[in-house]
């Protein structure tokens, strides 16, 4: 039909299925010698306009927006702060932000709010902010979703960022998804790799889909800001550098602004963790091949010596060995640690999606077909719970010498 | 309430996504990719425990609970599901003009049929759907509406007729958060055990008509809606290079701890040493 956002041309196509191959989405299929698409099943990512050699596929143009694209200057980040420490994740994004910023020869700059944050400021010029755009207010002591939103929707109005980047965290994602609504902005999830288009200057978010079966690059054409979240542990940190010189800009915001209609009532600190496991650089996790709860205490064991975090699987979870807070997995939490020892997990689609981006996988499981052995950078076909114990010795002797 | 003046009892509004299932998603092995046909559609996973927790504040304070979708018109499959299991209707919003949605338009598409429906006290969504990973539709929908929200709820303190006080997960542990109505929330897992339907809902749910909702049936802009009001289009989709071959420790459970901690000694050192 005339007013279909894809179509292929019958006089173009010759049928020789590329696109079929191509489409993630099992949308095409090949009628009469010729593709035909399915649009329910479509989502227009544009896998098949790519493959046709034989420019049979046109997909709609978005019609060109009405924002001008020169009024949007530097690289923002938003600089996540708990209690006054600077969530780590904000040093990678100033690291990745750099380069971006030197790409666009243009400024990177940090926003940071909280209230009595200020002298903060100087860590995220050392770590490569040119500048560092604060609110410092009581009703930014702790992070609020409307409050926070709103402060940073005021400034985005303000200064008109051409890029603005956030931690994929907790906050960040609750927080950005508000401010791009807001502000009109393309807003692209959980992000690995960031790079700027030479020819167009647009920025190119890849990001994994389907639990990192597939990888999607997104952009946000006729937009500003480029908004991006970006997962923890991808991006590297510039060395801080104390001598680095860089603006600091008290920002006042109107009276008024700053409301919130939910009120925090009290916070409960997690108190069966030690290391939680979005921040972990090792995670030692269990599943059901553990066989019982007292089995943990393995794992336990050899994450005290290693300062990793205890993960596990959902069925370990689900089981009520351990908390829900230790779930890897797609109905759990994503994980991106450099090493993650997965024990008596046979590796289910859903828990490689919460962790297969990890540095290196060491997989240990009883069954040789377990699919965690092929993902793994290091596989043992053995008991976990013999294994465990042998590689705490070993660690314990190994740290004590370094 | 949101548009309207009833204050009893309450209206929840629950938003479902229609998703491969991913339990019967399998991998090519030689090309690496997704084989998708004959794969299932199911309600994506936490949408399960918003619907399971619209339906326990609907037992304890009355009122009415609202399933709403967007997508291709098979996927008044979940609504049915979310009837089966005790909704009251469901909405399902469907129309090519919604085709090539991102969040901003998905969001903006979903809370103006919510718009609609006028007096909504609650909205709660799942935490982020299985296939998109995004978990920005919910905060753009209450954004849209101009709605106070509270995000990755894990447990309910308290409800009444104007109120929630909800524990959010977060990574250091748990926010009590008081939130007025009308608000939005998304959930997560550990809040509850989605019910199974009975037989009763089964019946209840194939009778059920859904309601169709297309463009032209609330008021929307269309310049906001489908490709044209999403500000994020995908540029390319490629198979991530697998994995670097792994490698296979063989040996006494000794011998294979041994060679275990030679290899990773030098990373952990540089993590923990």
């Amino acid at each position: 039909m005339a007013n279909d956002p894809i179509a292929v041309s019958s006089e173009k196509c010759t049928g020789c299925g590329r696109c079929l191959k191509a489409c993630p989405f099992d949308a095409i299929t090949l009628k009469d010698k010729l593709a035909v698409i399915d649009l329910t099943k479509c989502t227009l990512c544009g896998a098949c306009v790519q493959s046709c050699k034989f420019e049979a596929i046109t997909m709609v143009e978005k019609t060109a927006g009405d924002v001008d694209l020169k009024l949007f200057r530097d690289v923002w980040v938003f600089a996540e702060q708990y209690e006054g420490k600077i969530h780590s994740v904000t040093y990678e994004l100033l690291g990745k932000g750099r380069k971006l910023a030197d790409d666009l020869g243009m400024a990177l700059c940090a926003v940071l709010l909280g209230k009595g944050v200020k002298e903060k400021a100087q860590d995220l010029i050392a770590r490569g902010a040119d500048k560092v755009y604060v609110v410092d207010r009581p009703e930014l002591e702790f992070f609020q979703d409307e409050v926070y939103a709103a402060a940073l929707v005021e400034l985005v109005t303000k200064y008109k960022p051409n890029v603005l980047l956030s931690g994929a965290t907790t906050i960040g994602r609750s927080l950005v998804a508000r401010v791009a609504v807001k502000v009109h902005a393309g807003l692209t999830a959980d992000c690995t790799g960031l790079e700027i288009d030479p020819q167009t200057k647009n920025l190119l978010q890849t990001r994994p889909a389907f639990g990192g079966n597939i990888m999607a690059t997104i952009v946000a054409p006729a937009n500003r800001p480029q908004m991006s979240t970006v997962r923890h542990k991808v991006m590297k940190e510039l060395a801080a550098d104390p001598a680095r010189k860089g603006r600091v800009f008290m920002e006042q915001i109107a009276e008024g602004v700053l409301k919130a209609r939910t009120q925090r009532v009290r916070f409960e600190p997690e108190t069966s963790t030690t290391v939680n496991i979005a921040e972990a650089d090792i995670i030692v996790s269990g599943g059901r091949g553990m066989l019982k709860p007292e089995n943990f205490a393995l794992l336990n064991e050899l994450a005290g010596v290693l300062g990793a975090a205890v993960g596990a699987s959902r069925a370990a979870v689900d089981a009520g060995w351990i908390g829900y807070s230790h779930q890897v997995g797609q109905t759990g939490k994503t994980v991106c640690p450099k090493i993650y020892i997965a024990c008596g997990i046979s590796g289910q689609i859903q828990h490689l999606a919460g962790m297969s981006s990890s540095d290196i996988i060491v997989a240990i499981n009883k069954d040789p077909d377990a699919p965690i052995l092929k993902t793994a950078t290091y596989g043992i076909v053995g008991d976990a719970m013999q294994i465990l114990p042998l590689l705490t010795a070993e660690f314990k002797k190994v740290l004590k010498k370094s | 309430m949101l548009f309207g003046l009833e204050d009893w009892p309450v209206h929840i509004v629950v938003c479902v996504k229609q998703v491969p299932d991913t339990t019967s998603v399998r991998i090519d092995p030689e090309t690496n990719t997704l084989i998708r046909a004959g794969v299932a559609s199911i309600v994506n996973p936490f949408d399960m425990y918003a619907i399971e927790e619209a339906l326990r504040i609907k037992d304890k304070l009355g009122g009415k609970v609202t399933a709403i979708s967007m997508g291709p018109p098979q996927a008044d499959a979940v609504l049915r599901e979310a009837i089966a299991m005790g909704a009251d209707e469901g909405i399902l919003l469907t129309d090519r003009a919604f085709a090539g949605s991102d969040t901003w338009a998905t969001s903006y598409t979903i809370a103006a049929a919510i718009r609609k429906l006028g007096a909504v006290d609650l909205i709660i969504c799942g935490k982020q759907a299985s296939d998109g990973d995004t978990a920005q539709v919910g905060p753009g929908i209450a954004t849209h509406l101009d709605l106070p929200q509270v995000t990755y709820v894990r447990k309910i303190d308290e409800i009444a007729a104007d109120h929630v006080v909800a524990e959010r997960m977060l990574d250091e542990g748990s926010e009590i958060i008081r939130c007025p109505f009308p608000c939005m929330l998304t959930v997560v897992k550990e809040l509850n055990e989605p019910r199974l339907p009975s037989l009763r809902g089964k019946m209840a749910a194939k009778k059920a008509q859904i309601i169709l909702w297309g463009a032209k049936d609330f008021d929307c802009d269309p310049i906001n809606l489908g490709l044209n009001g999403s500000p994020t289009k995908v540029v390319k989709i490629f198979t991530p290079a697998p994995r670097g071959g792994g490698e296979m420790l063989t040996g006494e459970p000794e011998e294979v701890a041994r060679k275990l901690a030679e290899k990773i000694r030098d990373a952990v050192i540089a993590i923990s040493g």
